[in-house]
C-alpha cells in the first residue's frame, strides 16, 4: 500500500486550497480518507480517541442492510416468475432482480453523492458519510417498477430540500430516504401505490397468469379481503409483493441483530415502535368495527413496511428524538400512528412512512419537553436549597 | 457508616503500561517551571526578571486581577528563562535549582490556633493557595468567598492513574494538618470521597474532621466534579472548593515546617515507558530525568503528557510537570496513515462502541496512540455521551447552548456543575470527533465574562 500512498502524497498538493485543482479539495479528501485513515493526531483535549468514526458507523448500517437488499433482489425475480407462471431457479430469480435493482442503486448513489460532493465543496467541508446509507435505503423502499428518472428527482429533492438547505447531514429534520419516497408518493401516486407497481413488469401490461394479483397484504387488508392476506410464514419470509427491501422480516431481523449487537441502532426506539404498534393493534382488535380492525395486532408487525421502518428508518439518530426518554415517546408514537394511518385512513394503505415523517417533525418538540423537565428539576433543587 | 454512591455510567479505558508500585528517587531535576497555562482564568504578571535569584517559596508571578494570589518557585535557584508565546503571552517561568536548597520561612503553626485570615494569608504568601480550586468554573478559589463545603477525591479512576493510597501512604501527619487548615476555611463539611471497592489506607481512614463518602464505579467516578454532583449538586450561587490529596499534603507541610515543600509522589506510566513506576518529584520539575533511558522508542514518535491521557497537557520530553497533575503518561504518536482502516476488523482496536472485534475478543490492555481516527463531522449519533457521563445533565444540549452562546440556556442546563474534565470521556467516545473539552471551557469562560 506504500506505492498507493506515495501516489496520493504526490498528487495531493494539486488539490490543496488555492492550487490548480483546489476546487476539488473536498472530493479529493473524500477519496483519500476512504482509502487511508488520515494521519491527523489530537492537538487539544483528550490525547486518545475512540477508533469509531462516521465511516465505521455507516459501514455497520450498510452491512445491516445487505441481507434485505440481497433478498429484495431475489424476491423481485421470484414475484416476476410467479406472475408469468414459470418456475425459476434461485439464480434466475436473483439475476433478474439484480438487473432490476442495480440501476436504481446506481441512480440513487450517483445523484445523491454528486449533490453531496458539490455542497461539501462549496462549503469547504469534508464530505459526510450519511448519504452512503440513504443511497441504499432509497431503492429499498421503492416499488420495483418505479422509473429511474423519478428516483433521480426524488433523490435530488430529498438531498437538497431535505438535507442541504438545513446545513447537511446531522442538521436535517426529516429522514432523507423517506422524504424521497414521500415526494414520489404524492407527486406520482400512480407509480407508488395500487396493485400493479409491486411486481416487475406488471404495470407495463405484461401478461399475468390467472389468479395472480400483485396486491400487497396491506392492500388486501385495506380492501377487507382478509382471506387474501398471505400466510404468516410467507409474510415473515418475504415471499410477497412489496417495496424491494421491506418484504422479508427475516432479513430485517438479521439487520436488526447487527444494529443492536454493535449498538449503532437504538434498541429503545426499535422496542418502543413495536410496543406502539401492538398497542394500537390491540385497541383496534377490541373495537373491532370492521374486518381490518380484526387483523391480529402482531400480524401488523410483519405486514408492509412496519418492520423495515422500525429497524432502519425510525432509528435514524439525526431525525429521531435525541434524548433517551424522548426516544421511548418517539418510538411509541411512530408505531401507534403507523397503525392509525393504516387502519383508519383508506387512502393510504401504508402508514409507516407518514407516521415516521410526522414524528420526525415532532421529535425536537419531544426532546424540548424532556430537556425542559431537566431544567425544571434543576430550578426546583435550587429553590429547595434556598428555602432552607 | 459512610454513604456509598454507585456510579453506573462511565468507561475504564484499558491502557497498557500501568505503574508498578515501587518508589523511585531521582536526582534533582535540571530545571523547574511554573506554567500560567495550568491556571485557567488568570492573567499572569511577573514578579521576577531573568537572572533573578529566588528561594523556594519566592513569588515568580501573580494574577493581575487578584494580586494577592502568588505563584511561587518550587525550588531555590536562578530564574533562567521566561518563555513567551504569541503576543508575548507568558508560557513558562523556568528556574534552575541551586545545589543546596533554601526556603523562605513562612513560620510553622498549628492551623487550629490561627484565625481564618491568618491561614489564608499564609497560604497566599507561600503559593499554596492556587491548589484550592472552586466550583463552579474550576478556577482558583476566590479569597473573599466562604465555600459551602470542600471536596477531596481520594482516588483517581482515570486511565493508568496512580493509586492515591500508595502515593500518600507516608504522609499521615501532613495530610491531617492540611485538613485542619482547610477546615478553617469553611463553615461547612470537608468531604473526603474514597473508593468503596477497597479499604482506604491510614492517611484517609484515620483523617479527622472530614465526612467520608464512598464511591464505586468506572471512570469518572473518581472525578471530584462527579462526586459533588452526586453528594450535593451545585446550584446557581453555590461555591464549593476542591483540593487534590497530594496538594492537601503540601498545605499540611506548610503548617508543619513553615516551608513551601511541593514534593509529590507521581506515577510515570504508559505503553512506551520501559519501567513504569512511581517517582518522587517536585511540582514543576522537568520530566527529562525520569524519562531519560526509560523509553521504548525514540522520543520523536512519542507523546509526553503531564497528567492522564484524557485531560493531561502535551509537553516535550524536556517539558515540565504540571501544577495539578499526579502523573506523566507516555504513549505513541499516531501520525501515520492506515489503509482502509475504518473497515478493518480491529482485534487490537479498543473502542467503547461495539463496532470492532476487540469488543468480542477483549484483551487485558491496549496500546493506544494519538491518532484522531477519523474526521470531524456534525453530530449524527445520539445517546453516546450519556453513556459515559454519570450526571443528570443533557451533554449535547449543553454543548449546543455553548456553541450558540446562549448563556441562559447554559445556566439552565447545568454549566455550573461541570468542568471540562467531566466531559473528557464524551470527547474520547465521540464518533463525530468534536472537541468537547474545549467547548466546555469556552462556555465557562463566557459565563465568567458575562456574569462575573
Amino acid at each position: 500500500m506504500k506505492a498507493l500512498r506515495n501516489v496520493i502524497d504526490k498528487i495531493k498538493p494539486n488539490f490543496q486550497k488555492g492550487a490548480k485543482f483546489g476546487m476539488f479539495h473536498s472530493t479529493f479528501d473524500a477519496f483519500e480518507t476512504f482509502l487511508f485513515v488520515p494521519n491527523k493526531v489530537t492537538s487539544k483535549g483528550s490525547h486518545i480517541r475512540d477508533f469509531v468514526d462516521m465511516k465505521r458507523t455507516m459501514t455497520v448500517v450498510i452491512t445491516a442492510l445487505i441481507p434485505t437488499l440481497l433478498f429484495g433482489m431475489w424476491n423481485v425475480g421470484y414475484q416476476h416468475s410467479l406472475m408469468i407462471g414459470e418456475s425459476w431457479t434461485l439464480w434466475q430469480n436473483f439475476w433478474f432482480g439484480f438487473l432490476k435493482v442495480l440501476p436504481l442503486l446506481i441512480v440513487s448513489y450517483g445523484v445523491g453523492l454528486g449533490i453531496e460532493f458539490a455542497f461539501a465543496q462549496s462549503r469547504g467541508h469534508e464530505v459526510n458519510e450519511g448519504f452512503l446509507v440513504t443511497g441504499i435505503l432509497i431503492p429499498l423502499i421503492m416499488p420495483v417498477g418505479v422509473p429511474l428518472w423519478m428516483v433521480a428527482i426524488a433523490t435530488a429533492f430529498s438531498v437538497i430540500i431535505g438535507k442541504e438547505v438545513f446545513g447537511g447531514t446531522g442538521m436535517n429534520v426529516f429522514n432523507p430516504a423517506l422524504l424521497a419516497r414521500a415526494f414520489l408518493f404524492f407527486a406520482y401516486p400512480s407509480h407508488m401505490s395500487g396493485d400493479n407497481v409491486w411486481v416487475a413488469g406488471l404495470a407495463h401490461g405484461a401478461k399475468a397468469v390467472d389468479g395472480f394479483s400483485g396486491a400487497t397484504p396491506l392492500s388486501n387488508a385495506a380492501s377487507y379481503h382478509i382471506d387474501s392476506i398471505p400466510s404468516t410464514y410467507d409474510m415473515f419470509m418475504g415471499y410477497i409483493p412489496g417495496s424491494i427491501g421491506e418484504t422479508s422480516k427475516l432479513a430485517i431481523l438479521i439487520g436488526a441483530a447487527i444494529l443492536l449487537i454493535t449498538g449503532i441502532g437504538s434498541w429503545r426506539i426499535m422496542l418502543s415502535v413495536v410496543i406502539g404498534g401492538l398497542s394500537a393493534g390491540f385497541l383496534f382488535n377490541i373495537l373491532s368495527v370492521n374486518p381490518y380492525m380484526d387483523v391480529p395486532a402482531w400480524q401488523h408487525l410483519i405486514m408492509g413496511g412496519f418492520a423495515f421502518g422500525a429497524v432502519f428508518m425510525a432509528t435514524d439518530p439525526v431525525t429521531a428524538a435525541q434524548t433517551n426518554k424522548g426516544k421511548w415517546i418517539f418510538g411509541f408514537l411512530v408505531g401507534f400512528m403507523a397503525l392509525l394511518v393504516r387502519v383508519l385512513n383508506p387512502a393510504y394503505p401504508e402508514g409507516m412512512m407518514l407516521s415516521i415523517l410526522l414524528m420526525n417533525a415532532f421529535a425536537p418538540l419531544i426532546d424540548h419537553y424532556v430537556v425542559q423537565a431537566n431544567i425544571k428539576k434543576r430550578l426546583k433543587r435550587a429553590q429547595k436549597v434556598a428555602q432552607q | 457508616m459512610p454513604k456509598v454512591y454507585k456510579i453506573r455510567k462511565g468507561l475504564n479505558i484499558p491502557l497498557k503500561g500501568e505503574a508498578e508500585k515501587v518508589f523511585t528517587r531521582t536526582e534533582q531535576a535540571e530545571a523547574y517551571a511554573i506554567k500560567p497555562i495550568d491556571f485557567p482564568g488568570i492573567t499572569p504578571k511577573l514578579s521576577v526578571l531573568e537572572g533573578d535569584r529566588v528561594l523556594t517559596g519566592s513569588p515568580l508571578f501573580y494574577d493581575k486581577h487578584h494580586p494577592e494570589v502568588l505563584f511561587t518557585s518550587p525550588v531555590s535557584g536562578t530564574v533562567e528563562l521566561i518563555r513567551r508565546g504569541e503576543q508575548r503571552r507568558i508560557l513558562e517561568v523556568i528556574v534552575t535549582p541551586d545545589k543546596d536548597q533554601e526556603f523562605v520561612d513562612f513560620g510553622a503553626a498549628d492551623p487550629k490556633t490561627l484565625t481564618r485570615e491568618q491561614v489564608i494569608e499564609k497560604m497566599l504568601k507561600s503559593g499554596v493557595w492556587p491548589t484550592i480550586r472552586q466550583r463552579p468554573y474550576g478556577i482558583i478559589a476566590g479569597i473573599k468567598d466562604v465555600p459551602k463545603a470542600i471536596h477531596i477525591s481520594a482516588f483517581d479512576t482515570a486511565p493508568l492513574a496512580p493509586d492515591m493510597d500508595f502515593s500518600v501512604k507516608d504522609e499521615v501527619e501532613a495530610f491531617q494538618l492540611g485538613i485542619d487548615a482547610l477546615s478553617r476555611l469553611t463553615h461547612g463539611v470537608i468531604h473526603l470521597n474514597v473508593n468503596a471497592e477497597y479499604l482506604p489506607n491510614n492517611v484517609f481512614s484515620k483523617a479527622k474532621g472530614v465526612k467520608v463518602n464512598k464511591f464505586t464505579g468506572p471512570h469518572p467516578a473518581g472525578n471530584v466534579g462527579i462526586q459533588i454532583h452526586h453528594i450535593e449538586p451545585i446550584n446557581k450561587g453555590d461555591i464549593v472548593w476542591t483540593v487534590n490529596p497530594l496538594d492537601v499534603i503540601i498545605i499540611g507541610r506548610l503548617f508543619k515546617k513553615g516551608q513551601y515543600d511541593a514534593t509529590k509522589v507521581i506515577a510515570l506510566a504508559g505503553s512506551e515507558v520501559l519501567k513504569p513506576r512511581y517517582y518522587i518529584i517536585k511540582t514543576g520539575a522537568s520530566i527529562h530525568n525520569i524519562v531519560k533511558g526509560n523509553l521504548t522508542q525514540p522520543s520523536e514518535n512519542l507523546r509526553f503528557i503531564s497528567g492522564n491521557v484524557l485531560i493531561g497537557k502535551k509537553i516535550s520530553e524536556n517539558g515540565f510537570f504540571g501544577f495539578y497533575d499526579n502523573m506523566v503518561t507516555v504513549i505513541p504518536e499516531g501520525n501515520h496513515y492506515e489503509f482502509l482502516g475504518w473497515v478493518s476488523p480491529g482485534f487490537n482496536k479498543y473502542s467503547a462502541s461495539r463496532t470492532f472485534m476487540s469488543k468480542f475478543f477483549p484483551r487485558k490492555a491496549y496500546k493506544l496512540h494519538t491518532n484522531l481516527n477519523g474526521g470531524e463531522r456534525a453530530y449524527v449519533i445520539s445517546g453516546q455521551y450519556e453513556k459515559v457521563l454519570p450526571m443528570d445533565i443533557y451533554p449535547v444540549h449543553l454543548i449546543k447552548a455553548i456553541l450558540t452562546n446562549d448563556i441562559d440556556k447554559m445556566e439552565q442546563l447545568g454549566i455550573y456543575e461541570v468542568v471540562e474534565e467531566d466531559f473528557a470521556l464524551c470527547e474520547y467516545v465521540c464518533t463525530s470527533k468534536i472537541e468537547v473539552q474545549e467547548i466546555i471551557r469556552k462556555g465557562i469562560e463566557t459565563v465568567i465574562k458575562e456574569l462575573g
